[in-house]
């Protein structure tokens, strides 16, 4: 009884040697984690992507048009960070034409009686125009814009106001104006200080599909690849239990899944500035259980594939819904139901809504006990299916 | 009469329709060299891979030192050797590394892995280069230090599939002549080659396979008397007598090569299955 770990323990130690003396295997390894956050720390829009926005404007009024394009001119994102490059135009139809050959990513269109209405006590007007080609920078951009808009017209009333108060109670305030124009203030708050954002939420995900699918795809194509160069039969020759041959195997994968995990997460917390709240200990502990409920399939697919090529199609077939269903890149719940109930059979989901709430949220094992239980759950089943499963293929 | 080391009995493997050993039955006595010979695609390696518990026959027994292939897989796995068609090393690994990697999973202690190592390398030509990578050496180099690892547990039975297969004169004479002189000591040989010179001076028995089913089997100087339309036969007669001269399209391969070699394999009957 005692053998079988021993077995177990030469077939990963021998897999991790192989691993570590193949520079190829080895440089893609450490390569591939890298290019993913980077990929997606630097593509995705975050609130660093309103950033030297290049915005139209077409000023057809005068004095106090000019004032409204100098606060946008102006508006800073953090000191030293202009948010928007102001080009200028003077109708629509040419900003529309400029965003067509995208010079601009959007514009503002000052009308020419903006001034006249202010002053006489109309609702004044002003046009943004979208850029709809690019509805993420559209949305930031108009978002941006419409906050500029709204606190250049409070600067407008706030005197209105002022003035109106000394006549009708004698007394004016700038309390008294800002109730006013804004009876009612939210506050943000959060369970810690600061703002979240896009790359920490994703971090956690590509944490966890980086790793999950390199095990995948190391478990199915180490089975392969042993097949095809003839050593596996080294291996099945050798009085060892098929038993311990696959799960050596996926120890070994465990191992490297682990290591790239924590390489990812180093780069996320040095590179990318991605704050962990939670326990990092907890933190692998999840993404071991994560490379558990995965090992299984990873069993059936190095079974059933007899050739490194037919491992690496069938696990795209795998990969790719996993990747958008598993709440990687998008929040499930913004998903259509029929996709959340998917979702729910994958166990990649539960990993990262898992470490999410380690990472983002500073949660502990009570927060994560549920998830853990069905990613054991899940780990435990695959297998017991997977084994026998292998066990048969092999000696077909 | 000297005791049976193999007893194979009706043994058949089909994959799905297709029977690519089709219920044969033969002896291997103890100390004997037992010479494996057909066309592409006949059936050796896949009766080799079932002596060997690498596959399951589909009907039939057989007994591997008196082990039974089938019910006790794990004990016959301790009494035998395997130089497959296919180099069983890691590139990656030193000549030393892959021995102590097979030897721990036949549960030898490490001092006695080199103990044999030590032994079996010299012999062969190999003992300055225990501490190099595999994936340096020559198909040559890779085929002696694969014959050290089959031979780590002393085994009783050493099964070579075309072990001669794409190597020079010099390392073929050399492991040729190291065959015989395992046999001397001993160990019982069951080889498996395309080449006739090599069943000719090495066999002392030898089985033809043909289409699953064996077309002829008796010692070397039996076989070539029976062969009549020549003064003086060769092996080479012996066999185009038994399986004629027809060039086989190995039908059984086709379906069994899961490579992507094309449908016949590499031109070697490997019966590679899953």
């Amino acid at each position: 009884m005692l053998q079988m770990p021993l077995d177990l323990f030469y077939i990963a130690k021998k897999d991790l040697l192989e691993f570590i003396r193949d520079r190829t295997r080895l440089v893609t390894f450490i390569i591939m984690p890298i290019f993913m956050l980077v990929m997606v720390g630097f593509i995705f829009p975050s609130q660093s992507s309103i950033k030297n926005i290049n915005i139209g404007v077409a000023n057809q009024d005068g004095a106090i048009g000019t004032k409204l394009v100098t606060v946008i001119d102006q508006l800073e994102i953090t000191a030293g960070t202009k948010a928007f490059k102001v080009k200028y135009y003077s109708n629509i139809p040419q900003m529309k034409n400029a965003i067509r050959s995208q010079q601009i990513n959007g514009g503002i269109f000052i009308p020419s009686d903006l001034n006249k209405d202010l002053t006489s006590d109309q609702q004044a007007n002003v046009t943004i125009v979208q850029d709809q080609s690019n509805p993420q920078v559209a949305a930031l951009a108009t978002e941006t814009l419409q906050t500029v808009i709204e606190n250049f017209g409070q600067s407008i009333s706030a005197p209105k106001i002022g003035v109106l108060l000394e006549k009708t109670t004698g007394k004016s305030s700038n309390n008294a104006i800002q109730a006013i124009l804004n009876p009612i203030e939210s506050t943000l708050t959060g369970l810690f200080a600061g703002k979240t954002n896009y790359f920490e939420f994703v971090a956690p995900g590509i944490m966890a599909m980086v790793v999950l699918t390199a095990v995948l795809t190391g478990l199915g194509a180490s089975v392969s690849r042993e097949r095809e160069t003839g050593t596996l039969d080294g291996i099945l020759i050798a009085p060892v239990s098929r038993i311990s041959i696959i799960l050596g195997k996926a120890m070994a994968q465990s191992v490297r899944g682990l290591i790239q995990g924590i390489i990812v997460l180093l780069l996320a917390v040095v590179f990318f500035g991605v704050t962990i709240h939670g326990n990092v200990l907890l933190l692998l502990l999840i993404l071991l259980l994560g490379i558990f409920s995965f090992v299984g399939l990873g069993i059936l697919i190095s079974a059933s594939a007899a050739e490194q090529e037919t491992a690496t199609q069938l696990l795209f077939m795998f990969q790719f819904p996993m990747m958008f269903l598993s709440g990687v890149f998008f929040p499930i719940q913004q998903m259509p139901v029929a996709m959340q109930d998917i979702s729910k059979v994958i166990p990649l989901t539960y990993a990262i809504e898992a470490m999410r709430k380690v990472m983002i949220l500073g949660g502990g094992l009570a927060a994560v006990r549920t998830d853990i239980l069905i990613l054991l759950a899940f780990g435990a089943v695959m297998l017991a299916i997977a084994v026998p499963v292998f066990k048969k293929m092999i000696t077909n | 009469m000297a005791e049976n080391i193999i007893e194979v009995k009706n043994l058949t493997k089909k994959f799905k329709d297709f029977a690519a050993v089709n219920n044969i039955s033969f002896d291997v006595s103890k100390g004997e060299i037992f010479g494996f010979l057909g066309p592409n695609g006949a059936g050796k390696s896949t009766t080799i891979r079932m002596l060997t518990t690498l596959l399951m026959p589909t009907s039939g027994s057989a007994l591997v030192a008196g082990v039974d292939i089938v019910k006790k897989q794990t004990e016959v796995r301790k009494h035998i050797g395997l130089v497959a068609e296919k180099i069983i090393l890691y590139n990656h690994l030193t000549a030393m590394e892959n021995l102590e990697f097979f030897g721990k999973l036949n549960h030898m202690p490490k001092e006695l892995i080199h103990q044999r190592s030590n032994k079996w390398l010299p012999r062969l030509g190999m003992k300055s280069w225990v501490d190099t990578t595999v994936g340096a050496f020559s198909t040559g180099m890779k085929q002696r230090v694969n014959i050290v690892r089959a031979l780590l547990t002393e085994p009783d039975i050493l099964f070579l599939d075309e072990p001669t297969l794409g190597l020079d004169p010099q390392t073929t004479f050399m492991i040729r002549t190291f065959m015989q002189e395992l046999n001397s000591q001993n160990v019982t040989i069951v080889l498996t080659t395309h080449d006739m010179i090599e069943a000719d001076a090495l066999c002392n028995r030898v089985a033809i396979i043909d289409h699953g089913k064996i077309a002829a089997l008796d010692n070397i100087e039996n076989l070539k008397r029976k062969v009549t339309n020549k003064t003086n036969p060769t092996m080479e007669d012996v066999f185009l007598s038994v399986t004629g001269t027809e060039v086989r399209d190995a039908p059984g391969s086709a379906k069994l090569e899961t490579g992507h070699h094309g449908p016949f394999g590499r031109g070697s009957d490997q019966e590679r299955v899953r």
